[in-house]
């Protein structure tokens, strides 16, 4: 089994966010990225098919040089091989134009992607890619057993969840679910220095058209003080939830 | 040309949040000049969305088919799309989530999503959505000639406006699906956190998972849903569907009420957009007060029973 992971370079989750470029851009002046946590997952549950299965993992991620470190310690978690195709990732619609180009030529059995960036939060390019390149999908995913062609997956739905039986190929959206937040790994020395001798691909932009722009950001108002309200006087928390929030 | 929007059906009805993105629809139909339909599959009540300000309804129907598909579902709603529309709007909810990403490959569309505000011009297509996890809005402009918006969960009203609605109902097939969903498994008398109004949530202050009967009977007596911090779902206390925050559900209910959580930085992430928190802590300096509209400075195990009594009391008396 071949797998495909999509891996996309995020600031850490206590990065303070700022913006620069006219408020046009995400300021990344000292932050530090990691792997999109939803990402993180769907890579840790591939990787445990190679060791249970003996599949192959590669990662592939739509950016420029500064991700490759992110590619790296996604390789130095045990992905074999990384692409990365050299483009802005200006919207999702590029981002998966881009991974599908890339697929038109290379053949995965599996596909994963987070079901979201904690960035920009689009949940948009797993989607995308499937109508792209005609790949059957589940979206957000939180249980994966294959066992030869036939798949059982697990689809998150409000207040619940639906069992499915498909088959490959197949793309998901992962999530957490997928693996146990223990199962998460981080790389040691051993992992980082073979990470170093594994293949990092680089393709040239394909020069596909954004779909959407980003005009400007702001951050949202500061918040008004809290109320406090002594633990002995709850009925005035109840008079204020009523009243003021109006809320109960 | 028109706005089409999916209104989503659960077990033969429409669900509550149809009637939102109608309103919502119909808001900016007004500045686009635009009239609303809808499309909707096996929903018997599917003439309601007239209330709102949808003239035309295209209701699928064949009741052998229940489940939701997104590949047959798209391929549907695409038909309809390409006769005459150039907005689709959908809900937050998981299913139009799914369809988002592929109808924006089927429509040519530019997608949006996480939408929070109006289009204020017709001459170039603009919205604000929420990004970096409730820390940033961001503005922007779709260039395709299509748009599709995916609409934050509680974020517009539901405005009434009567009109006359013309149903066309319309045969439908699914042939082979590739996924055969082969059970579904969801509790019916629980609320779930992302259509709840109100949502109740523990922490790791709460001690161990035999104490929940705390957040279980307030969010009993709330009408709301039950949620938890990461390590309270990673401890295995309650199941990670409860999990808010960055990296689990996000929450944008009406009230919030956090129970023994500290308020880090990733979990007010997720939950920030709500309208209005309380928090009850012992630590003062814990930074969710920071965050909350409402703050109790006091023991989760003396406050929480408390609170439950007297908003039990207040509700009988406000029957
Ligand atoms: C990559 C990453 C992603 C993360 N994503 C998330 C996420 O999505 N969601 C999330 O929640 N966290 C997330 N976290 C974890 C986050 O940083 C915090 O560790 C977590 O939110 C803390 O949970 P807590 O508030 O329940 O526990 P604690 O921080 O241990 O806080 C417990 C609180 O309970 C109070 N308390 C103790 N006893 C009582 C009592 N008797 N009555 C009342 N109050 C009491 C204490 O004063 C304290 O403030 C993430 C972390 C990382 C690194």
């Amino acid at each position: 089994m071949k797998i495909l992971v999509c891996i996309s370079h995020v600031p850490d989750t206590t990065s303070k966010i700022n913006f620069c470029d006219n408020n046009k851009s995400f300021d990344s002046d000292g932050i530090q990225f990691i792997i999109n946590p939803n990402d993180e997952f769907g890579l840790i549950r591939a990787i445990w098919f190679k060791e249970k299965t003996g599949a192959t993992v590669d990662v592939i991620n739509v950016g420029l040089n500064n991700t490759e470190q992110t590619l790296r310690k996604a390789l130095a978690i045990g992905a074999d091989k990384a692409i990365r195709i050299n483009t802005i990732p200006k919207c999702s619609k590029v981002v998966a134009k881009s991974i599908s180009k890339y697929l038109e030529s290379n053949q995965y059995d599996l596909i994963i992607a987070g079901r979201e960036s904690i960035d920009y939060n689009g949940g948009m390019v797993p989607g995308m890619i499937s109508a792209l390149s005609k790949i059957n999908f589940v979206d957000k995913c939180t249980s994966l057993e294959i066992t030869n062609d036939n798949v059982k997956a697990v689809r998150e739905i409000e207040g619940g969840v639906e069992n499915i039986s498909t088959s490959l190929p197949l793309i998901i959206s992962s999530q957490k679910g997928l693996v146990e937040e223990k199962d998460l790994r981080i790389p040691n020395m051993r992992g980082i220095m073979m990470a170093r001798k594994k293949e990092l691909i680089v393709i040239e932009d394909y020069g596909f058209k954004i779909s959407s722009e980003t005009v400007k950001f702001e951050k949202p108002l500061t918040k008004n003080k809290v109320t406090l309200i002594p633990s002995n006087n709850i009925d005035k928390l109840i008079e204020l939830l009523n009243k003021e929030a109006k809320v109960i | 040309m028109c706005i089409l929007i999916y209104a989503e059906s659960e077990k033969g009805k429409l669900k509550k949040d149809c009637f939102e993105l109608a309103s919502y629809a119909s808001l900016i139909a007004k500045t686009l000049e635009l009239e609303v339909h809808a499309v909707c599959f096996n929903a018997d009540n599917a003439e309601e969305l007239s209330n709102y300000g949808v003239i035309k309804t295209y209701h699928y129907k064949n009741k052998n088919y229940l489940n939701f598909d997104a590949t047959i579902y798209s391929d549907y709603i695409s038909k309809i799309f390409n006769e005459k529309f150039r907005f689709l709007i959908l809900s937050s909810s998981s299913n139009s989530r799914y369809l988002g990403g592929i109808l924006s490959v089927k429509l040519n569309a530019s997608y949006i999503s996480n939408v929070i505000s109006k289009i204020e011009s017709k001459s170039s297509i603009k919205v604000v959505r929420n990004s970096f996890t409730n820390k940033a809005f961001e503005t922007v402009e779709a260039l395709e000639k299509n748009v599709i918006l995916s609409v934050a969960k509680n974020s517009f009203e539901i405005i009434k406006e009567p009109v006359t609605v013309e149903i066309e109902e319309i045969n439908f097939e699914m042939s082979g699906p590739i996924n055969i969903v082969t059970s579904i498994e969801k509790s019916e008398n629980k609320i779930s956190i992302s259509d709840a109004d109100v949502v109740v949530s523990g922490g790791r202050g709460l001690k161990g998972p035999e104490n929940w009967h705390l957040v279980e009977d307030l969010a009993d007596v709330l009408g709301g849903a039950t949620a938890c911090s990461k390590p309270v779902s990673d401890l295995g206390w309650r199941p990670h569907s409860e999990h808010v925050g960055q990296t689990g559900k996000p929450v944008s209910s009406n009230l919030y009420v956090a129970i023994g959580i500290s308020g880090a930085i990733q979990h007010l992430a997720g939950v920030n957009a709500s309208k209005t928190k309380v928090v009850i802590n012992t630590d003062p300096e814990a930074p969710f007060f920071k965050a909350a509209d409402y703050g109790i400075v006091g023991d989760a195990f003396k406050v929480v029973p408390d609170l439950i009594s007297k908003i039990k009391e207040f509700k009988s008396s406000n029957l």
